[in-house]
């Protein structure tokens, strides 16, 4: 069971983990991720390109299930405005074993950074706003998994 | 006639986050679209200006500068994503 969504209200944890425990599934890894918030950071605007989005979150999450024969993926990210401490991204995946449920979340989470068509916008206290640049860090992580 | 779609600050510089356009036929790849689409105005050129700082999907699969153009209903371009 993939499911994928793009969202501006945040979501419900609890819930989410809830709909990958099921007979048959011997563990459950999800990732979350959450609006840091330093250097005076006020809020973070998620642009995106929702054809895309859409199309890119499914293929990604479709090729963890068929790569680590997971049971079921859950993909979600938040657009919109976020604000420090606030949770932007869940990534859940439920395997027969540990070991793929684990390794399954951690590609997802690095493709999604660098494949998923999502753009932050910072605005400081200081009322300076910018785009975040993609970092180098962040494409050496995803290739690990090619 | 195709759909060019721009995002982050690629549309900021433009000024708009969509227009359509009519690719002449000497414009066969999305580095010549890139080029064409570069003198429609000074915000084009200076989107454009360095195309080491874009990346470009065609019909939503990300693609490299060198791919073609001719019939795809859909071109894109953006700045490397940050998600996550």
């Amino acid at each position: 069971m993939i499911r994928v969504r793009v969202e501006q209200a945040d979501f419900d944890v609890g819930a989410e983990t809830d709909r990958l425990t099921f007979a048959g599934v011997g563990g459950i890894a999800t990732f979350i991720g959450v609006v840091r918030g330093n250097g005076g950071l006020v809020s973070l605007t998620l642009d995106h390109y929702p054809a895309m989005t859409e199309q890119t979150l499914h293929d990604l999450a479709g090729q963890a299930a068929t790569r680590w024969g997971l049971a079921a993926v859950t993909v979600i990210h938040r657009v919109g405005t976020l604000h420090p401490g606030e949770r932007i991204v869940f990534v859940g995946t439920a395997s027969v074993h540990r070991a793929t449920a684990l390794e399954a979340c951690a590609y997802l989470i690095d493709r999604l950074k660098t494949d998923a068509p999502f753009w932050k916008r910072e605005t400081f206290t200081d009322g300076r706003a910018d785009w975040v640049e993609a970092r180098e860090a962040d494409d050496n992580a995803a290739a690990r998994w090619s | 006639m195709a759909t060019i779609l721009y995002f982050a600050w690629v549309r900021d510089a433009v000024g708009k986050g969509e227009e359509v356009v009519d690719i002449p036929d000497h414009v066969a790849t999305v580095g010549d679209l890139a080029a064409f689409l570069s003198a429609r105005s000074e915000g084009h050129a200076r989107a454009f200006a360095d195309l080491e700082r874009l990346r470009a999907a065609v019909d939503l699969a990300m693609v490299g500068f060198d791919a073609s153009v001719v019939g795809t209903r859909e071109i894109a371009f953006f700045p490397p994503v940050t998600g996550g």
